[in-house]
C-alpha cells in the first residue's frame, strides 16, 4: 500500500461570484522511500496540492489516505495532530521562530508532540549535529546564515521522524552554492530512505529527485522518473 | 500534550513576548495597575472601618438594653423625634427599681465640658453623669482607686472618676486620687481612674471622659437632663423576657393607655450592627462598582493590544499550527499571555498600594490582608482572561494555509 495515495481529488475555492477549482480530480500515489518533485507554473494548482498533502487544508471532495489513514475529512485538531506526526515542512522563507534560538526551534515539534523536556532537549542537539549545526545550537535565526537556517527547518523537520518530509521551493531564498548544499542534504536523507516530497517551479531543483510529478491547470500532466545521465 | 506541559510552554512563550515588547506591556498593563490599586485601597478601607466598628461596638456588649426615648436607626421625621417625652431621673429610678432581669444597671446621661485642674484646662471632655452599676454595664475598669458607690449616688456626692487621657493630661506626675476638679463651677474630688479604652469608631476618644454621680449631675450643672437607662441583663437567653418587662415597666410608669404606642424604645447591639452592615453593603457595592468599572477599562486595554499581538504573530501562529499546535494550544498560549500582563498589573499595583494603606494605617485600622492579596491578584488574572479570550480565539481558529502566507 502506498504512503500517500490521492483519489479523484478536487479542490475548490469561492471567489466572489464564480468558483475556481484549483485541483480537478488529481489521483496520485507515493510510496515509502521515495524522493518526488511536483513541478508547476504559479497557477497551477501545484500549492493547492502542497497544502493538501502537508494536510494544511483539506480536500473539496475526494479522499487522501496518509500512512493508511483517511485525512481527507479529517477536523483542525486532527489535522494538527498529524501535521506533528506524520509531516516534516521544509519551507522556502525558513519560518523559524525569531526569537527562539536554533535548539528551541528544533524542540518545538517534540513540545507539540508532548515529549518530556530532558528528551526533547537531546533528540534535538542530535538532529542539529546531524545536519553540522552542532556549535549553532544556542544562536537564534537572525545570527545564522540563510543555509544555516534552511538546516535548522530541516532538522526541525526530521525531528518527530515523520513519514514525509514536504519542501516547499527549499532553495527558493538560498545562493545557489548553499542552494546545492541543501539539495546535497535532502539526497542524503532520500538515501537513507526518507520520503520526500519537493515542491518546485525550478528544472534544476526538480533534477535531483527521482521522479518528477507536472501539474497544469489543476491536473497532472506528466509522472515520470528521473533519467541521469 | 497534556495541559500542564502546555500551561508550562505557555508561560514561557509569554514571558519572551512579555521581555521582547516591555514598554508595550508596561503602558498596556497601567490601566490593571490602577484598577488593583483602587481594589485594594478600597478593600482595605472597607476591612479598616468594620474592624474599627466591630472593635468599638463589642464595648457595647451584646447583652445590653438601651432604653431611651428614641429607637436607634429609625426614619421618624426629626418633628416627631424632638417631640418625644424625656425620662426623667425619678421614672429611670422606678424603673431599675422594679426590674427583675437585669444584673446590672446604669442611668445615665452625658454632655460635654471643660474640665479645670488648677490652671490647666481641659475642653470637649464627656462629662456622664451615672449610677454605681455603670462600671459593670460599659464594661469600664478602674485602674486606681475605685467606681462610684451606691452611697455616693444616692447622696449625690461631689465625686467623680477619670478616663485615663484626662488623668494623664491632669496629674503625669502623681496620683491623681483625692485631688479636685472642677467641672461647670463644681469642685469634684477624683476617687478614680479607668484603664485606657482607646476610641469609638477611630474618631472619638474613650478616655477623654469624665463620671460623677448622676444625681449631681442633674441636681447642680443647672438644667433638668433626660437621662437613659443601659440595663445589662442576666444572661442572654433572658433578653426577650427583660426586654417585655421592661417594655411593661416602662408602660406602667409613663402611664401610656393599652392602645397607646410606646413613648419609648429599647435598643440594642443587634440594631447597631444592622445599621452598619446595611451602610457597608452599600459602601462596598459603590466601591466595587467604581472599581470594576476602573477594571473594565484596564481590560478593554489588553484586549486591544491583545488583538494586535496577534495580527502581528500571524506567522508565528501559521507556523506553529503547521507544526502540530492544536487549537486549544494557541487559545492557552495566547489566555496566558494575557493573564500575564495583568497579573504584573496586579502585583505593580499591590507594590504602589501598600505603602498608602501604611498611610492609611494612621487614620483607621488598615491592613492589607492576605486575603485581599490574594482576591487582587485573582481579578487581575480573571480580568486577564476574559479580555484576552476574544483575541486568543481569533488566533486559535486561524487557518494555517492563511496565516503562514502572512507577512
Amino acid at each position: 500500500m502506498p504512503l500517500i495515495r490521492l483519489q479523484n481529488i478536487w479542490r475548490s475555492y469561492q471567489m466572489a461570484a464564480e468558483t475556481v477549482h484549483a485541483l480537478r480530480g488529481v489521483s496520485l500515489g507515493i510510496e515509502r522511500g521515495e524522493y518526488v518533485a511536483i513541478m508547476g507554473p504559479s497557477g497551477s494548482g501545484k500549492s493547492t496540492m502542497m497544502n493538501l498533502l502537508g494536510c494544511l487544508d483539506t480536500p473539496t471532495s475526494g479522499t487522501y489516505e496518509l500512512n493508511g489513514t483517511d485525512v481527507s475529512g479529517m477536523d483542525d485538531n486532527e489535522l494538527a495532530e498529524i501535521r506533528n506526526r506524520e509531516i516534516g515542512f521544509i519551507f522556502q522563507s525558513f519560518n523559524l521562530l525569531a526569537r527562539a534560538t536554533a535548539l528551541r526551534n528544533v524542540e518545538l515539534p517534540m513540545v507539540y508532540a508532548g515529549v518530556p523536556p530532558d528528551e526533547r532537549h537531546d533528540k534535538a542537539m542530535a538532529a542539529l549535529t546531524a545536519v553540522g549545526l552542532g556549535d549553532r545550537v544556542d544562536h537564534r535565526p537572525n545570527e545564522l546564515s540563510g543555509g544555516q537556517r534552511q538546516r535548522v527547518a530541516v532538522a526541525r523537520a526530521l525531528v518527530n521522524t515523520p513519514s514525509i518530509l514536504l519542501a516547499d521551493e527549499p532553495t527558493g531564498n538560498l545562493d545557489s552554492k548553499t542552494g546545492v548544499e541543501i539539495l546535497g542534504l535532502f539526497e542524503q536523507l532520500a538515501s537513507k530512505g526518507n520520503t520526500i516530497i519537493v515542491v518546485t517551479h525550478e528544472e534544476k531543483v526538480a533534477l535531483h529527485s527521482r521522479r518528477i510529478v507536472r501539474i497544469l491547470d489543476g491536473n497532472i500532466a506528466s509522472d515520470e522518473p528521473v533519467t541521469r545521465a | 500534550m497534556n495541559f500542564l506541559s502546555e500551561l508550562r510552554e505557555g508561560l514561557l512563550i509569554a514571558w519572551d513576548s512579555l521581555r521582547a515588547n516591555k514598554l508595550r506591556s508596561a503602558l498596556t498593563t497601567l490601566g490593571i495597575v490602577i484598577g488593583i490599586v483602587t481594589v485594594t485601597l478600597m478593600g482595605t478601607a472597607l476591612a479598616g472601618l468594620n474592624a474599627a466598628f466591630l472593635n468599638s461596638i463589642s464595648a457595647i456588649g451584646t447583652d445590653v438594653l438601651y432604653v431611651s426615648p428614641w429607637q436607634w436607626f429609625s426614619d421618624e421625621p426629626w418633628w416627631k423625634r424632638r417631640n418625644r417625652r424625656l425620662i426623667y431621673l425619678a421614672d429611670a429610678r422606678a424603673l431599675v427599681r422594679e426590674l427583675t432581669l437585669a444584673r446590672a444597671t446604669a442611668i445615665e446621661e452625658g454632655r460635654r465640658y471643660s474640665v479645670r485642674q488648677g490652671d490647666r484646662i481641659a475642653t470637649g471632655v464627656t462629662i456622664y453623669g451615672t449610677t454605681e452599676g455603670g462600671a459593670e454595664v460599659g464594661g469600664l475598669v478602674v485602674k486606681e482607686g475605685r467606681f462610684l458607690s451606691t452611697a455616693e449616688v444616692d447622696g449625690g456626692r461631689p465625686v467623680c472618676v477619670l478616663g485615663a487621657e484626662l488623668a494623664a493630661n491632669f496629674f503625669p506626675y502623681e496620683s491623681a486620687l483625692g485631688k479636685r476638679v472642677v467641672v461647670a463651677g463644681q469642685n469634684l474630688e477624683v476617687i478614680g481612674v479607668l484603664e485606657k479604652r482607646g476610641k469609638f469608631l477611630g474618631m472619638e476618644s474613650l478616655d477623654n471622659q469624665l463620671f460623677l454621680p448622676i444625681t449631681k449631675f442633674a441636681l447642680d450643672f443647672g438644667f433638668r437632663p433626660g437621662v437613659f437607662v443601659r440595663i445589662k441583663v442576666r444572661d442572654l437567653q433572658s433578653m426577650d423576657d427583660a426586654r417585655e418587662e421592661i417594655r411593661g415597666i416602662m408602660r406602667k410608669i409613663r402611664r401610656l393607655a393599652p392602645g397607646d404606642a410606646d413613648d419609648f424604645a429599647i435598643n440594642e447591639q443587634a440594631g447597631f450592627i444592622q445599621t452598619f452592615e446595611r451602610m457597608n453593603k452599600v459602601l462596598a457595592g459603590a466601591g466595587l462598582f467604581i472599581t470594576g468599572l476602573s477594571l473594565f477599562v484596564g481590560g478593554i486595554g489588553i484586549m486591544n493590544i491583545m488583538f494586535v499581538t496577534v495580527a502581528e504573530r500571524t506567522r508565528e501562529i501559521g507556523i506553529r499550527k503547521a507544526i502540530g499546535a492544536k487549537r486549544r494550544t494557541i487559545l492557552t498560549q495566547f489566555l496566558i499571555e494575557a493573564a500575564m500582563i495583568c497579573l504584573l498589573g496586579g502585583l505593580l499595583g499591590l507594590a504602589m498600594a501598600y505603602p498608602v494603606t501604611l498611610v492609611m494605617d494612621r487614620f483607621m485600622p488598615a491592613r492589607l490582608s492576605w486575603w485581599l492579596v490574594a482576591s487582587a491578584l485573582g481579578v487581575s488574572v480573571v480580568t486577564g482572561l476574559a479580555a484576552g479570550f476574544l483575541p486568543a480565539w481569533r488566533a486559535a481558529r486561524m487557518n494555517p494555509v492563511d496565516a503562514l502566507r502572512s507577512e
